[in-house]
């Protein structure tokens, strides 16, 4: 009896702890629906009082927050798309197949690994500015298509692969393609969606590269087009939080339906459960 | 004949396939790799050629007083963040593997969520929650210290509140990882033990702990080299000051190269960083190792 006392007693004191945890966004939420005037009056307290969704429409009609919106989904799609066709087919090769240089192929993915992105922005900005690429769609995503660890991933799920089912396969005179296609990405679809949400979501949250790269309003992401939102705006903290939050939106809700995903991809990708 | 055709055909196949990451890899990876170090020896600005200076670069920075700022800084959030973002992952992670079904989920949701958000928008909650006038948490700060304080235009103030906004919003990603590592401790171990009639102090201390330091090392090190790279937050909430007081290594090479065009400086800058990780995370990492197994 003590003992459930004390399970249930420690059950309400980690939700009490989530709660304050998660009073930040709680708070923006609040803030989003109020008036600018309540907002700062004194007698406005940690309860929701208002529903007021001017702030909302004001976010959405008066700022380039579409824009946004298209340029973040467009981008991150793409680069999800590219980051797991080329990763899962680096990976088969490396995986299933032999050539020379094979072991240098991974041993190189695998120092990739250590190199901070941020120390190549110079070269990279030159490179892209090289390409035309400056305020393009092309420029945000180039350099966010190397992800090593898409590759070192899937290697490990295709190695884990009975050979059986290639064998079966090559008799039956399938290419390696087919093999990639029809066998090993099908088997492989669980993880390939968890990379997929993981890339998605670390593409549409990237700050600092599509921050040096975009410098038109029109074109900026989600991330970067929000903080001139703040300029714009000045002090107008309602609004700011409306702003804020449809931009974390997606992501938010993304996340809340792929919640056991999202979880198996950062567990898988760092390597502590696979 | 037919082996050697059959051998090449297969060759070809695996380059078809290694192609397109390797094409990507060598243009907007390994080539701005190497020209990095290209550009440190030389006084080229963003955006044009410049001449070869030699070590000159170097001489300027270990004469840049920034520099020793920036240094100073780094070292500074990455002890106010990576052992109290390991410790506080630790606990929730501890907490929440007790729940178990529908309530575990709900607390991983309430602890994981912010580390979804963008960047941007974690700050500006911030900000506005620590405002000076208006700011929810300013009558928590003003019942401490008695006032309110600027928290982000004040000097002693700014880092350790950019440490507390970082941990907030990456927080989730290490108990994800620290509880992957619980659920890999096998039950049994407990069953027994309890039966041996350990105290739940002994559990922790002889099973939980020891199994959970190869993560601990893992979340260590990662977290590490994770606020080295400390630019974002800094940008956004203080753009590195009041005083320089939260300038920062990135935020120099962002300045240098983007404010004040200076291309090889900062590609000298970058390399300075990028080395400090790589140095960093091998010794740290060797370092827990041998911690591991001693104990």
């Amino acid at each position: 009896m003590t003992r459930r006392i004390e399970n249930l007693s420690l059950t309400v004191l980690t939700l009490l702890a989530g709660l304050i945890w998660i009073f930040p966004l709680y708070w923006a939420f609040v803030t989003s629906l109020r008036s600018e005037n309540r907002v700062v009056s004194e007698e406005a307290g940690v309860w929701p009082d208002e529903f007021n969704l001017s702030s909302y429409v004001d976010a959405l009609f008066n700022t380039s927050l579409m824009d946004w919106y298209v340029n973040s989904i467009g981008t991150s799609l793409i680069i999800t798309a590219i980051v797991l066709l080329t990763g899962m087919m680096c990976a088969y090769a490396l995986s299933q197949m032999e050539f020379p240089g094979r072991r240098l192929l991974y041993g190189i993915v695998l120092a990739s690994f250590m190199v901070p992105a941020q120390a190549l922005v110079v070269p990279q900005f030159i490179l892209m500015n090289d390409l035309d690429l400056i305020n393009r769609w092309g420029g945000i995503i180039l350099p966010q298509l190397v992800v090593p660890v898409v590759i070192i991933v899937y290697k490990q799920f295709f190695d884990a692969v009975p050979k059986e089912m290639r064998e079966a396969v090559t008799l039956d005179g399938g290419s390696d393609y087919t093999l990639l296609f029809r066998i090993y990405l099908p088997l492989n679809w669980g993880i390939t969606t968890a990379l997929g949400i993981i890339t998605f979501i670390m593409s549409w949250n990237a700050f600092l590269w599509p921050f040096l790269v975009i410098t038109t309003e029109d074109m900026m992401t989600i991330p970067v087009g929000i903080t001139q939102v703040n300029d714009a705006f000045g002090v107008a903290y309602a609004r700011i939080m409306s702003v804020a939050l449809l931009a974390a939106a997606p992501v938010v809700i993304a996340y809340l339906i792929f919640q056991k995903r999202v979880t198996e991809a950062v567990m898988i990708s760092s390597g502590v459960k696979g | 004949m037919a082996m050697i055709r059959n051998r090449s055909r297969h060759r070809l196949v695996a380059l078809s396939l290694i192609l397109p990451f390797a094409a990507i890899f060598a243009l907007v990876f390994a080539y701005p790799v190497a020209e990095v170090v290209r550009m440190s020896f030389t006084d080229a600005p963003l955006i044009g050629g410049g001449d070869w200076v030699g070590w000159d670069n170097y001489a300027r920075l270990l004469s840049d007083r920034l520099f020793y700022t920036s240094l100073k800084n780094n070292g500074y959030f990455v002890l106010l963040t990576v052992v109290p973002t390991t410790a506080i992952a630790l606990a929730i992670a501890l907490a929440v593997n007790r729940l178990s079904g529908r309530m575990q989920a709900l607390a991983l949701v309430l602890f994981f969520t912010p580390y979804v958000l963008p960047v941007s928008v974690v700050t500006q909650i911030w900000a506005w929650m620590l405002d000076f006038q208006f700011g929810v948490l300013q009558p928590v700060i003003e019942f401490f210290t008695g006032k309110p304080v600027p928290v982000f235009k004040n000097p002693n103030w700014v880092m350790p509140a950019v440490a507390v906004v970082t941990i907030w919003w990456t927080n989730g990603f290490n108990v994800l990882l620290f509880l992957a590592g619980l659920r890999n401790i096998p039950t049994e171990l407990y069953e027994a033990a309890a039966l041996d009639g350990a105290t739940r102090r002994q559990l922790f201390g002889r099973i939980t702990w020891p199994l959970l330091w190869p993560v601990t090392a893992l979340v260590l090190t990662l977290q590490l080299i994770l606020q080295l790279k400390i630019f974002d937050q800094v940008y956004l909430l203080s753009e590195g000051g009041p005083f320089n007081s939260s300038y920062v290594l990135l935020l120099m090479v962002y300045r240098e190269a983007f404010q004040l065009n200076n291309g090889g400086y900062a590609a000298a800058v970058s390399l300075v960083l990028f080395l400090l990780i790589v140095v960093i995370s091998i010794l740290q990492f060797q370092i827990l190792r041998i911690g591991g197994r001693k104990s």
